[in-house]
């Protein structure tokens, strides 16, 4: 969900009201133009008129009553796939119990160790490595696009833009393991196969969220606040970094908290950097597995309590996610609230 | 003057950074094609991938099966949802739960998709990996994008449309059939190509719900999309010259997607300033 929509949320709430309105007027007219006809003409045509309308009517709810069904295919989807991944899931948590698979530093299956700390930790790391290079360079470039760059030039930054949110991930994985991996073990040493490979792959990959939805949020910011700032004599770059920016704070929180999302959920890509040996990263040029790599890797031969500890890994998944969701909702509230 | 020198800094600092972004996508998009183009000709697209042929003929067909079984139950369902929505809708618990479910459809990553799609579809409801199973996932993870596209599509249609329409004497079903849903359809197709971009370049969900058997399949048998071909061949090592192509032919239908995608949404500006 882009800020688009979050935009629209709000949009609509004010478009949709001034449409219901004017359909109830219509509703009203008609029912009135109906009540005329029924006291002037007591004929057979008029009767049948009004059966056919009713029957219009009926036809009309249930024709609304099929949008509402697809609608909640939605609701219904999320319920059931929450209640499969957890079904499977948390017996696993159990059996293994609760602190040795959160905290369990080892992972040996055959062994029946089942410890996916040193992948909850990879995890974080990666994403917060992504987020600090892929922030910078985004918000940058982001301002480049809404503030500084000529029209025509933002024209093309933004297609770039497009075209990098469109490329498949297993292609950026792909590229990183032929040139990213590579250039890792020729200047770092090691196997090149790493922590920092995946940090330089996920952080390409989250650029176009945060660039796309930065750029929104610093082009919403109100003209006069800019005005105001260059008025008081105050630079552009001064007002982009003392004005826009504070005043675009919340977008900018969204765009980070997406990409974070985007950051964790991979899974292919990271797969062909990262090494995938589940231990704990003590160097950017560690071999490491994340959590999703640990699902992807494993699924295709795991059984019993192994299965289970897969579908595991993916409630400490899910959870993250849901958690990371809320807070975007807050934090875009708290945006519409403001405006 | 310490201002100024700050500024240059900053400014020198925006420039480099954004370049680098630029360079980036050309330095990606660049060497894979450069290094692809060469290995792709017509018996690669078009020939079985089976014993000394190469040819990703069987992917590009399964890719065309899974697209447009995801979106044959995707679209509908995504439209009839937007529908609801945006024209009949009154805000309450039940709205507030479909957004609330859109927007997490939307955040959920595509192994868990994967994952859920081997334990239910393969499993439980017993579709085994096939085209079917791989198409039902895809298409619970498409319905946010086409939802909220669509959304955006039929709010742009001026209220102004769905008055004279209902001033007309028009029922509210036949000025939405009629009126709002043909002014919203270059919107609605934009979405519609957004997504089949998102089915050609997923992978994980894909791989645990359709598999990866080589060959052209029926609708309940397994088969390999070229993004999953283009995992086997990196991650197994098979061929890089292969693994290049594909990733080029990859690249290359993104592009035309996103191109046209363009291309019709800026025709929907053009429509709604004019209007």
């Amino acid at each position: 969900m882009d800020l688009k929509t979050a935009a629209g949320i709000y949009d609509k709430k004010f478009r949709g009201n001034s449409i219901k309105n004017n359909i109830n007027k219509e509703k009203n007219k008609i029912n009135k133009t109906d009540g005329a006809c029924n006291t002037k003409a007591k004929n057979r045509d008029n009767i049948l008129i009004r059966s056919k309308s009713k029957g219009k009517k009926v036809f009309e709810k249930s024709v609304e009553n099929i949008f509402l069904l697809c609608a909640c295919i939605s609701v219904i989807s999320v319920a059931i796939i929450i209640i499969y991944i957890f079904l499977k899931g948390t017996p696993a948590i159990l059996d293994i119990g609760f602190a040795d698979f959160l905290f369990g530093r080892s992972w040996a299956p055959l062994q029946g160790e089942f410890g996916i700390f040193p992948m909850i930790i990879t995890s974080i790391l990666g994403t917060l490595g992504a987020i600090i290079t892929g922030v910078t360079i985004g918000l940058f470039t982001a301002i480049f696009m809404a503030e500084l760059a000529p029209p025509r030039l933002a024209k093309i930054f933004k297609f770039a833009v497009e075209l990098l949110a469109g490329i498949p991930s297993v292609v950026y994985g792909f590229f990183g393991l032929l040139v990213i991996v590579p250039m890792i073990h020729k200047f770092l040493g090691g196997g090149g196969n790493s922590l920092l490979a995946v940090i330089i792959i996920l952080s390409m990959m989250i650029l176009p969220t945060l660039i796309s939805i930065s750029e929104v949020a610093l082009r919403s910011v109100p003209k006069e606040y800019k005005e105001g700032s260059l008025a008081l004599g105050a630079s552009h770059i001064e007002t982009i970094f003392k004005v826009l920016i504070p005043a675009s704070k919340s977008g900018i929180m969204a765009a980070i908290v997406l990409a974070i999302g985007r950051a964790v959920g991979e899974t292919m890509a990271v797969i062909l950097v990262a090494g995938n040996s589940p231990v704990m990263p003590s160097s950017l040029k560690d071999p490491v597995r994340t959590l999703t790599a640990n699902i992807a890797i494993e699924m295709g031969y795991a059984s019993g309590l192994h299965e289970g500890a897969l579908f595991a890994t993916g409630v400490v998944l899910f959870v993250f996610i849901l958690f990371l969701n809320i807070v975007l909702n807050t934090v875009i509230k708290r945006r519409v609230a403001r405006i | 003057m310490i201002k100024k020198t700050s500024d240059k800094i900053l400014y020198t600092l925006i420039f480099t950074v954004s370049f680098i972004t630029l360079g980036i996508l050309i330095w990606i998009a660049g060497y894979v094609i450069i290094k692809g183009l060469p290995h792709i000709n017509w018996e690669f697209l078009t020939s079985e991938y089976r014993g000394d042929s190469t040819g990703i003929f069987p992917m590009i067909v399964t890719t065309i099966y899974i697209i447009v079984l995801s979106l044959a139950i995707s679209v509908p369902i995504g439209i009839f949802s937007a529908i609801y929505l945006v024209e009949y809708s009154k805000p309450g618990k039940i709205v507030d739960a479909i957004k609330f479910s859109i927007e997490t459809l939307a955040g959920i990553p595509s192994i868990i998709y994967g994952l859920f799609g081997y334990i239910f579809f393969v499993t439980v409801l017993g579709f085994k990996m096939s085209l079917l199973s791989g198409a039902l996932t895809l298409s619970i993870m498409v319905l946010p994008t086409i939802i909220s596209t669509t959304e955006e599509a039929l709010k742009s249609v001026p209220v102004s449309y769905r008055e004279g329409s209902l001033a007309l004497g028009a029922s509210k079903l036949i000025t939405i059939a009629k009126v709002v849903l043909p002014s919203a359809i270059p919107g609605i197709l934009a979405s519609v190509i957004l997504s089949m971009g998102r089915i050609v370049g997923e992978t994980a969900a894909v791989y645990f719900t359709a598999g990866m058997a080589a060959r052209i399949p029926k609708i309940m048998e397994s088969g390999r999309t070229l993004s999953v071909h283009l995992y086997m061949l990196a991650h197994e090592g098979i061929s890089f010259d292969q693994a290049f192509a594909t990733a080029a032919v990859l690249l290359i239908i993104i592009g035309v997607l996103n191109f046209t995608a363009n291309k019709i949404a800026l025709g929907v500006k053009k429509l709604t300033t004019k209007s």
